[in-house]
């Protein structure tokens, strides 16, 4: 048996999404299933409509705030660094760093470990636990930014451009687009740690991730809704999910200059598309020195790639002497990009 | 270089005039000497570097970049040196971050065989924007939206002094700009603007309200001539220096070598640059096909030749004549251009007139030949000086009534700044057939304003509840013979154009009307168009 065989056994790419044989359930599956783990929150990989479902007790709260709490027939919480019997493998959950109670699925079987990281970054973040780097024989990555081009700058940085233009720009309101889990609270956290600690606006959308991120010990501080005149909102930040800045909505704020937190505004022609003023390089996934970096680090006996630029990733891994595949799993979109 | 490589970023997204002015503001009052004076210098196009060819970044990046992961990047960004710039492998604190003024001055004194190596100790100890600015520098061509006028004008609002003031002194000045500053800064007085060659800040007309101004105005104490539809200049020659600016002072020289051997006197006049054949004035779109270029084209220059019809005197003979009645000026102007005598350089001639109702006609119908182009009239008090701007009063233009059609709106495009959250731009067409004689529209122009705010959001909101069709920012909206918004749409001139599937091409294209009441397929056919064309060229 090949050594890919033999790692099929305990994971196995299939057209309904990743799936271990042997404990009958899939993980971040498109479509809905029987039993499924669940790595994080967002839409693409948390899907209501399951028998049952296992995920880390942050990433439950975050499915039933969004699809009501009958999202699935039965749920059971694992917190990080528990491990639990599943059929025959052994199940466990560590910390990815990608938004609260994000978690890679680590999958244990007759001396086998193969790792399903979900989506996951390896920079500090003030909202969520940090990735935990797991030693596995089969290390499963997304490479939504595997492109060398994609570098994101410090944190610290992109909010000092932030408020710098705030500043310079007093008579004007300040739209951030922020994708509405994980990225809004990681923007407010962020500015909060610069010292900007006037009242933060916010769009309805954001509010109940909000309060649910509160709840679970991230501090925001002041934030209010976004309604009121038109003068109220000069010098102001307002976060809105991404689809709302360049929108209708955007009339109510004076002049507004629109900034979009995404990893992919380091490509300008990214920005110019969405008729952004104020690009801030944020992202919530691991940019090319991250992805590299835990690559090297694990040094796996194989890397499966999930999404993204697999053909760049595995130019990277074929250069390094390291064994790389793509699995062209369909229906994971990237969060920024709606 | 981190501060100018932040301008450059913002400005390069930054779509409204008043928040690039303030950018630039912000960054003379906040950068040291002499990096701020550099930036202006960048800004104001004053810079040129030619040794960093793409060839070279290209060369530079393989060295470091496995160039398989260099290509599919390369497919991915579309651009070579923002490419470079991100892609960089980063070297921590391999080398000091250089400053602005570091770099000028070391490329400034570079042979052509260092160029790389500089290069790429900058490209290490720089991140990504840094690389990205670096990299827009030395290829030349900052691209970022910005004029010299308006680099200009935000110097003027830092210093709290006039654009004109600014012009007047530029071309006496070299980068950095250090005498230049230190007046901005209020520590100095104003440079000496004496140089050979120099800008004087050109003088400018209100347009005039035929209702309310005409009335009050004594036609006696006015004299008219016809304002012509090319390009502003002014003309300077001095001490051997001869120079072709343009009406906001950028140095059009390089592209007329056949107007700038003319101008065998010694003076500054102002005209308008005109592609002149045997004296008389080619169509606007002749003169575009010698424009925005660096250098001139041999064969251009014989095909089209540029000349001179001449406005107004400036100085002669090293004397400044601006402060002198226009009447006065205009003498001296005719004595001078004959004694010129060259073909190059002809006079605006003035029309005569008795009252306004005799200019009216003549605007109306300008007599056979070179008038019948012209854009409409100009009026100057015969005493008033030649001032810096544009004052209210001394001189008035007074253009020709626009041509009109109507037209069916065929697609919107999302806006820019503080229109991007409507649909601004507007393609229209009018009805033509095809080859099965089914009535089509075809797009004969785009305009994005004309229209109030107010018309801006009904706009908008028949675009979103009218999509058919999407592209990108673009959609396309119900356009049919039974049901489509029509358009007035006023224009200044139109001419015949290879580039647009309908043949025909407008200048000015403003939307003058919403036509809600009139259904679509009562607007214009092509053929109405076309008959223009006739008459226009005829």
């Amino acid at each position: 048996m090949t050594p890919s065989h033999r790692f099929e056994q305990v994971l196995r790419p299939t057209p309904k999404g990743l799936w271990c044989p042997e404990g009958d359930f899939y993980i971040d599956p498109p479509r809905p299933v029987d039993r499924a783990v669940i790595t994080h929150g967002h839409a693409d990989h948390a899907r209501a409509g399951h028998g049952a479902v296992l995920a880390t007790p942050e990433t439950l709260a975050i499915m039933g705030e969004r699809y009501g709490a009958d999202f699935a027939g039965q749920t059971q919480s694992l917190a990080y660094g528990e491990r639990l019997k599943v059929g025959g493998v052994e199940v466990s959950l560590a910390p990815a760093g990608h938004v609260l109670g994000s978690a890679q699925a680590t999958v244990r079987q007759n001396g086998l470990t193969v790792t399903a990281s979900g989506d996951y970054k390896r920079r500090r973040d003030p909202t969520c636990a940090s990735f935990e780097p797991v030693p596995s024989d089969v290390f499963i990555t997304e490479a939504t930014f595997g492109l060398p081009v994609f570098r994101h700058p410090p944190d610290t940085q992109e909010i000092g451009r932030l408020l710098r233009s705030v500043q310079q720009f007093p008579e004007r309101a300040h739209l951030v687009g922020a994708y509405a889990l994980g990225k809004a609270q990681r923007v407010i956290r962020l500015l909060r740690e610069a010292g900007y600690d006037e009242t933060i606006y916010v769009h309805g959308a954001l509010e109940r991730l909000n309060r649910l991120y509160e709840h679970f010990g991230v501090d925001l501080g002041p934030l209010a809704p976004a309604t009121g005149s038109k003068a109220d909102f000069a010098g102001r930040i307002i976060v809105a999910p991404p689809s709302a800045i360049a929108d209708r909505w955007s009339r109510r704020f004076p002049d507004p200059v629109t900034a979009f937190a995404s990893g992919w505004m380091s490509v300008r022609a990214r920005v110019r598309q969405r008729g952004v003023e104020l690009p801030l390089i944020l992202s919530d996934h691991a940019d090319w020195d991250e992805l590299t970096a835990t690559l090297t680090e694990l040094s796996p006996q194989e890397i499966w790639i999930t999404h993204g630029r697999d053909d760049a990733l595995r130019r990277w891994a074929e250069l390094q002497g390291l064994t790389a595949r793509a699995l062209h799993l369909v229906g994971y979109e990237d969060e920024d990009d709606d | 270089m981190r501060a100018f490589a932040v301008l450059l970023d913002r400005l390069s997204f930054t779509a409204s005039r008043n928040a690039k002015l303030r950018l630039i503001r912000d960054h003379l009052a906040d950068a040291p000497d002499p990096d701020r004076g550099w930036a202006l210098a960048a800004l104001t196009g004053a810079l040129s570097f030619t040794a960093a060819k793409p060839a070279i970044i290209r060369q530079a990046v393989e060295a470091r970049v496995d160039a398989e992961l260099f290509r599919l990047s390369y497919d991915y960004v579309g651009d070579l040196a923002e490419t470079a710039a991100l892609i960089w492998p980063a070297r921590h604190g391999a080398n000091r971050e250089p400053e602005l003024s570091e770099v000028i001055d070391t490329l400034n004194t570079a042979k052509r065989g260092e160029v790389q190596g500089l290069l790429e100790g900058w490209l290490d100890a720089l991140d990504a924007d840094g690389r990205w600015a670096l990299l827009k520098l030395v290829t030349g061509g900052l691209r970022v939206g910005v004029s010299a006028r308006l680099a200009w004008q935000a110097a003027a609002d830092f210093g709290g002094v006039e654009v004109a003031d600014i012009q007047e002194v530029w071309h006496a000045q070299t980068p950095p700009y250090a005498d230049l500053l230190a007046w901005l800064d209020g520590k100095t007085e104003r440079p000496a603007a004496m140089a050979h060659g120099r800008f004087r800040p050109v003088m400018l007309a209100q347009p005039i309200d035929e209702v309310v101004d005409l009335p009050k105005l004594d036609p006696a104490a006015y004299a008219a001539e016809w304002k012509w539809d090319g390009i502003r200049v002014q003309a300077v020659s001095e001490g051997g220096v001869k120079r072709l600016y343009s009406r906001t002072g950028e140095d059009v020289s390089a592209a007329f070598p056949d107007v700038v051997d003319a101008l065998a006197y010694e003076g500054a006049i102002d005209g308008e640059l005109l592609v002149l054949r045997e004296g008389r004035v080619a169509p606007f779109g002749d003169l575009q096909q010698r424009l925005n270029r660096k250098t001139a084209d041999a064969k251009l220059m014989v095909s089209h030749p540029a000349g001179i019809r001449a406005y107004d005197l400036l100085a002669a003979e090293g004397e400044d004549l601006r402060a002198l009645p226009f009447a006065e000026r205009r003498a001296r102007l005719e004595a001078f251009v004959n004694a010129v005598a060259s073909d190059r350089i002809d006079l605006s001639p003035l029309v005569p007139f008795e009252t306004w109702d005799d200019l009216a006609v003549q605007r109306a119908g300008p007599p056979l030949g070179d008038a019948q182009s012209a854009e409409g009239l100009m009026l100057k008090r015969l005493d008033s000086r030649y001032e810096a701007g544009r004052p209210k009063g001394p001189w008035f233009k007074w253009k020709r009534d626009p041509h009109l059609i109507d037209a069916v709106l065929m697609y919107a495009q999302r806006g820019h700044g503080k229109r991007s959250s409507f649909y601004s731009d507007f393609t229209f067409g009018v009805w033509t057939e095809d080859a099965d004689g089914i009535h089509v529209l075809t797009p004969v122009g785009k305009a994005y304003f004309g229209f109030t705010d107010e018309e801006l959001k009904q706009l908008d909101k028949f675009v979103r509840d009218h999509t058919v069709d999407r592209f990108g920012p673009v959609r396309s909206v119900t356009a049919t013979r039974e049901f489509g918004l029509v358009l007035e749409v006023a224009f200044e001139g139109l001419q015949r154009s290879k580039r647009h599937k309908s043949g025909v091409a407008m200048r000015f294209p403003r939307i003058s009307r919403i036509r809600w009441d009139k259904p679509a397929k009562e607007a214009d056919e092509l053929a109405t168009l076309e008959r223009m064309l006739e008459q226009i060229e005829r």
